[in-house]
This record gives structure tokens, C-alpha cells and sequence, in this order.
């Protein structure tokens, strides 16, 4: 592998309000750094892609923002949710994980109908308005598009579901819980091309409600549905501008290598 | 030697085997019920054994095996899911779990007459329980413990690592994950434990030899009162079961017909497991079916 100067960047910093702002986050598994020092600003209302090699640490990057590395790794840094640091230690994880949701790489819906999938987290928040959970159910599966497809079936068990499908579900049981950022953590990466499509035209209609940061793979599809693009490198936020720039006209070279193909 | 012959060769193997494991328990099932079901009857179910006469019945016996399985596994299935949960997804990977693993892996080794003969000296001399059903229930409970617990820490963690990361994103604390999603997913698992279990409880001989006790006090079946020393629920009264009988009868039985009344009796606790074993299996299927919603 070529060797890139890690300090060359060039991050800028969106004049929209943002969603999420992460100051000098670092994480380490022991002794083992990481993700170094990375400051990234993610407007609202906009998709942000990060992109980059495997064991770039783009997935870790994004786990630390609805706490999902708690017990596995350790975290440094601010990581600031309306003015808020939600890496302190004192935060309630479980109601910043309303706020931020997740959606992984491979399609995980629970072993329940499909109503209860979408349900269940809701009725162990206290919410037992039968026609609200309804309401809820039908908004959010019209949301991913999944609506026409299995409205006859809600009672029948999703792991009989197509896995573009069921990955559908799961963005739909993420915004069920009507969160402000949605996390999206490789979800394509499992699906044929056809889902993917299917996919991502589902989340170009959430970012009109939601905040998203998706961490794909797949450099065309960064560049089809982003706003934002932040290239990683070995731990380190190389590039971080408007995806158009990235992809046409990158300024360091390391990112211009991995977007033509030449990197490694 | 080509590769098509040698794999004719394994399979052909491979295949012998399973008639072998196929012909001994159908060899060994087969035996058993074709000696022993001629002698059961209605008044065999439900007569009272007799001590030296011929035509006596199984009837406390049998009932007797039910209610200890019974205790014991109310006895031992909470412990050992919580013992199973705590192992399959709380404890930490370190020495110290290491050694509770292999402790409870030792104790599933242990003879049953080793855990007869401990029981017998804690609760029936100790603590003076007396034979009794409740000593023997502990006994028991000690003996299925370890592999109680260890189905069901297995049976939880092949639920996919997915499902908990699910609940977590959702705002779910680790509890309400395991309790609503991890544990209806492992619940095939987990029935499966339970049955293999009360197997071994309802066969089991030699521990409640030295626990429950060999004799079987005439109870009345119309009193429901557990503390009354008369009653059947009574749980401090000595309580010979199926499988100590059967054992009593070859080694001591002085009946004439002490060979075909074990006979029958030997039929009867295969036909109750069975009936156990589908019982359980098809309300775990109902159960989870109904909670998964999967057809």
C-alpha cells in the first residue's frame, strides 16, 4: 500500500444548520488507536456519506454516534447533539438511541410479525394508544415504501421477508421511533442491485425528515445519494467536502487515488 | 482409490453407523414395550402396589414420578435460566467465567448416586427433611442443573449477535432485548433443554434412592391441602417413584408377578416420556409460533 501523509486533509465545515458535530473523536480498542483525532460537522436534513477501504474505520466512526462502541472500545472526544456531548458518560444511551437510530449492515429483523417488529420497541417505551402505534406502523412502512407490499401480511413473521425488504423493515423500525439522525451502517451491501436501487431512493425521500450518515462501500453510491461526502484513511478524516467536489475535484491526493481506483 | 469410490466407501460407512445407533434402540424400545404392554390395564394404572401380593398397580408410583418432575423443575428452570442468561450475556470473557463454565461442565460429570448420597446427608440427615419429595427434588434439581443451564446458555447465544444490536439501537436496555427478543428466539432451545431434562429426572433411580426414598405411603388423592401429611401434594412425605420401583421390584420384589409388574412399569415411564416429550415440543411450537409469528 502507498503511504499518504495522514495530516494532508481538507475538511470544510457546511453552512447549514448542523445535525451532529464530532470534535477530535478518537477510538481505541486498548492500547490500539483507531480513529484519530476526526472533527466533522453533518448538517441536517442532508445525507452524508463516509466512504473509504475496509478497516478504515468508517463503520467504528459511526458507532460512536449512538453509542453502539460502549463496552467494546473507548472513545474520546466531543461529540456535540444540540449542545449537547453525548459521549459523556453521564448520558441516558438508551433515549440518545431514540434520537439516533441505526440501521446495520445486514437486514436484523427480530423474530415477530412484522407489525411487532415495528411495534415492540415503541410498547416498551410506554406507548399503548392502540391507533397511535397503528398510525405509527402504516407512516413509517409508507416511509421506506414498504406499505403496499406487506400491508396484508403485518401479521406474518418478517424473517420471511426478501432481504431488500427486510432491510426496508429496519429502516422502518428505526424511524418508527421518529429519531432526528439516522445511521446507516453499510445497508445496501447484503442487497441485489435492484434493492439497492429500491434503497436508496427510499432514503433521498427520508432525508427530507431525517439527518443521514450512511457508510457505504460502494463509491457510486455515495455519489448518487449524498450531499456530503467524508473520505477515511487508516483512522484519519482525509477529505471532507460537498460529494460533487469529492468526486470531481478532490484535493488530496490520497482521496483522488481511492475515488479513480488507484489506491492500495 | 478415486475420489467417487472413496466417497461411496464413507457414505456406505457413514450410513452402517446410523443403522447400528437405528437397530439397537428400536431392538431396545421395541423389547421393552413388547414385554410390557400386554400387563398394562386400566387397574395397573391405577391400582395401589402391593407389598406381597400378586395385582398390585403403579398408581402412587407413577403419580409420584409426575409431581417430583414437576418440582424439580420448578425448582431448577429459574435458577437455570437466570444462571444461562447471566452466562450467555452478561458475563464477561474472563478466567473467572472461564470457571464457572468448566465447574458446571465438572458437576454435570458427577455420578447420580454421588449426588444421591450428598442430598441424603444434607437434607434428609442435616436438615432434616426426612425421605422426602422435596429432598429428592433438590437432588435432582443439583444433577440437571448443569445441563440445564448450559442448553440454555447455548440455545441463547445462537441467536445472532444482529438481534441484540437491534434492540440496542432501538433504545432497548440489555434487559428488555434478552427478555423480549432473545429469549422468544431461543425458545425451541430452551424447550429442548427442558425435555432432555425431565428425561433424566423421570428415569433417574439411584439419587432419590437415598432422598425421596423407597416407599410410597398410601395418600389421599382428594386432599389438597401440601401441608397435610396425607395428602398426594403433600412435598415432606417419602415418595418411591416409577424408576425406583422398577429397581426395587428386580432387586428385592417378593410379588410373584414383581417380573411382569416391572415390566409394565417399564413401558409405562417410556410411554410417559414420549407423551412428555411431544407434549412439551408441540406447546414450544405453539408458543413459539405465537410469539415469532412464524407458520
Amino acid at each position: 500500500m502507498k503511504n499518504y501523509n495522514l495530516d494532508e486533509t481538507y475538511i470544510i465545515n457546511p453552512q447549514e444548520e448542523s445535525a451532529l458535530s464530532a470534535k477530535q473523536v478518537t477510538v481505541s480498542y486498548g492500547t490500539n488507536h483507531v480513529i484519530h483525532a476526526a472533527d466533522l460537522n453533518f448538517p441536517r436534513y442532508k445525507i452524508t456519506s463516509l466512504i473509504g477501504a475496509s478497516g478504515s474505520g468508517k463503520s467504528t466512526y459511526l458507532r460512536c454516534f449512538n453509542r453502539m462502541n460502549d463496552k467494546i472500545a473507548t472513545v474520546g472526544g466531543q461529540i456535540m447533539y444540540r449542545d449537547t456531548d453525548i459521549n459523556n458518560p453521564k448520558i441516558n444511551v438508551y433515549e440518545l438511541r431514540r434520537h439516533i437510530g441505526m440501521v446495520f449492515q445486514r437486514p436484523n429483523p427480530f423474530a415477530k410479525s412484522i407489525r411487532e417488529n415495528l411495534t415492540f420497541a415503541l410498547k416498551k417505551n410506554g406507548m399503548t394508544d392502540k391507533n397511535e402505534l397503528e398510525m405509527r406502523l402504516e407512516t413509517s412502512l409508507k416511509g421506506v415504501a414498504l406499505w403496499d407490499e406487506v400491508k396484508d401480511k403485518l401479521d406474518q413473521s418478517a424473517l420471511a421477508l426478501s432481504g431488500g425488504q427486510a432491510q426496508r423493515l429496519c429502516i422502518a423500525r428505526s424511524i418508527a421511533m421518529q429519531p432526528d439522525i439516522l445511521l446507516l451502517d453499510e445497508p445496501a451491501s447484503a442487497l441485489d442491485p435492484i434493492s439497492t436501487a429500491k434503497l436508496e431512493e427510499t432514503l433521498k425521500t427520508l432525508s427530507d425528515q431525517f439527518s443521514i450518515i450512511i457508510v457505504t462501500h460502494n463509491m457510486q453510491q455515495a455519489s448518487r445519494i449524498s450531499d456530503y461526502t467524508a473520505f477515511l484513511h487508516m483512522g484519519h478524516v482525509i477529505e471532507y467536502d460537498e460529494t460533487e467536489n469529492v468526486f470531481t475535484n478532490p484535493h488530496v491526493r490520497a482521496t483522488e487515488d481511492y475515488i479513480s481506483g488507484n489506491f492500495g | 482409490m478415486n475420489p467417487k469410490r472413496s466417497n461411496q466407501i464413507a457414505t456406505g460407512t457413514i450410513f452402517g453407523l446410523v443403522v447400528i445407533v437405528v437397530l439397537i434402540l428400536i431392538g431396545l424400545i421395541g423389547y421393552i414395550l413388547f414385554n410390557g404392554v400386554p400387563n398394562i390395564s386400566w387397574h395397573f394404572i391405577t391400582a395401589e402396589a402391593q407389598a406381597f401380593s400378586a395385582g398390585g398397580g403403579i398408581r402412587d408410583q407413577l403419580f409420584n414420578s409426575l409431581y417430583l418432575l414437576i418440582l424439580t423443575l420448578l425448582i431448577s428452570f429459574p435458577i437455570a435460566l437466570g444462571a444461562g442468561i447471566y452466562l450467555s450475556e452478561y458475563a464477561s470473557d474472563n478466567w473467572i467465567t472461564n470457571v464457572i463454565r468448566t465447574m458446571i461442565e465438572v458437576l454435570s460429570s458427577l455420578p447420580s448416586v454421588v449426588v444421591g448420597l450428598f442430598g441424603y446427608l444434607l437434607f434428609v440427615i442435616k436438615f432434616g427433611f426426612g425421605f422426602s419429595i422435596l429432598a429428592g427434588a433438590i437432588a435432582l434439581t443439583f444433577f440437571n442443573l448443569p445441563l440445564l443451564t448450559r442448553q440454555i446458555e447455548e440455545s441463547l447465544r445462537t441467536v445472532p449477535n444482529l438481534q441484540r444490536e437491534a434492540g440496542m439501537s432501538l433504545g432497548l436496555s440489555s434487559w428488555k432485548t434478552v427478555t423480549g427478543i432473545i429469549l422468544p428466539a431461543a425458545l425451541p432451545g430452551i424447550i429442548t433443554g427442558i425435555i432432555l431434562c425431565a428425561g433424566r429426572v423421570f428415569g433417574e433411580a439411584a439419587a432419590l434412592i437415598y432422598t425421596a426414598g423407597q416407599s410410597a405411603p398410601v395418600v389421599d388423592y382428594l386432599n389438597f391441602n401440601p401441608l397435610s401429611p396425607t395428602s398426594f401434594l403433600n412435598p415432606m412425605r417419602p415418595a418411591e417413584t416409577l424408576a425406583v420401583h422398577i429397581w426395587k421390584l428386580n432387586t428385592e420384589g417378593v410379588t410373584p408377578d414383581a417380573h411382569q409388574i416391572s415390566s409394565g412399569a417399564s413401558a409405562v415411564l417410556i410411554i410417559v416420556i414420549l407423551i412428555f416429550n411431544l407434549g412439551a415440543r408441540a406447546l414450544g411450537s405453539y408458543t413459539y409460533r405465537k410469539m415469532t409469528a412464524t407458520k
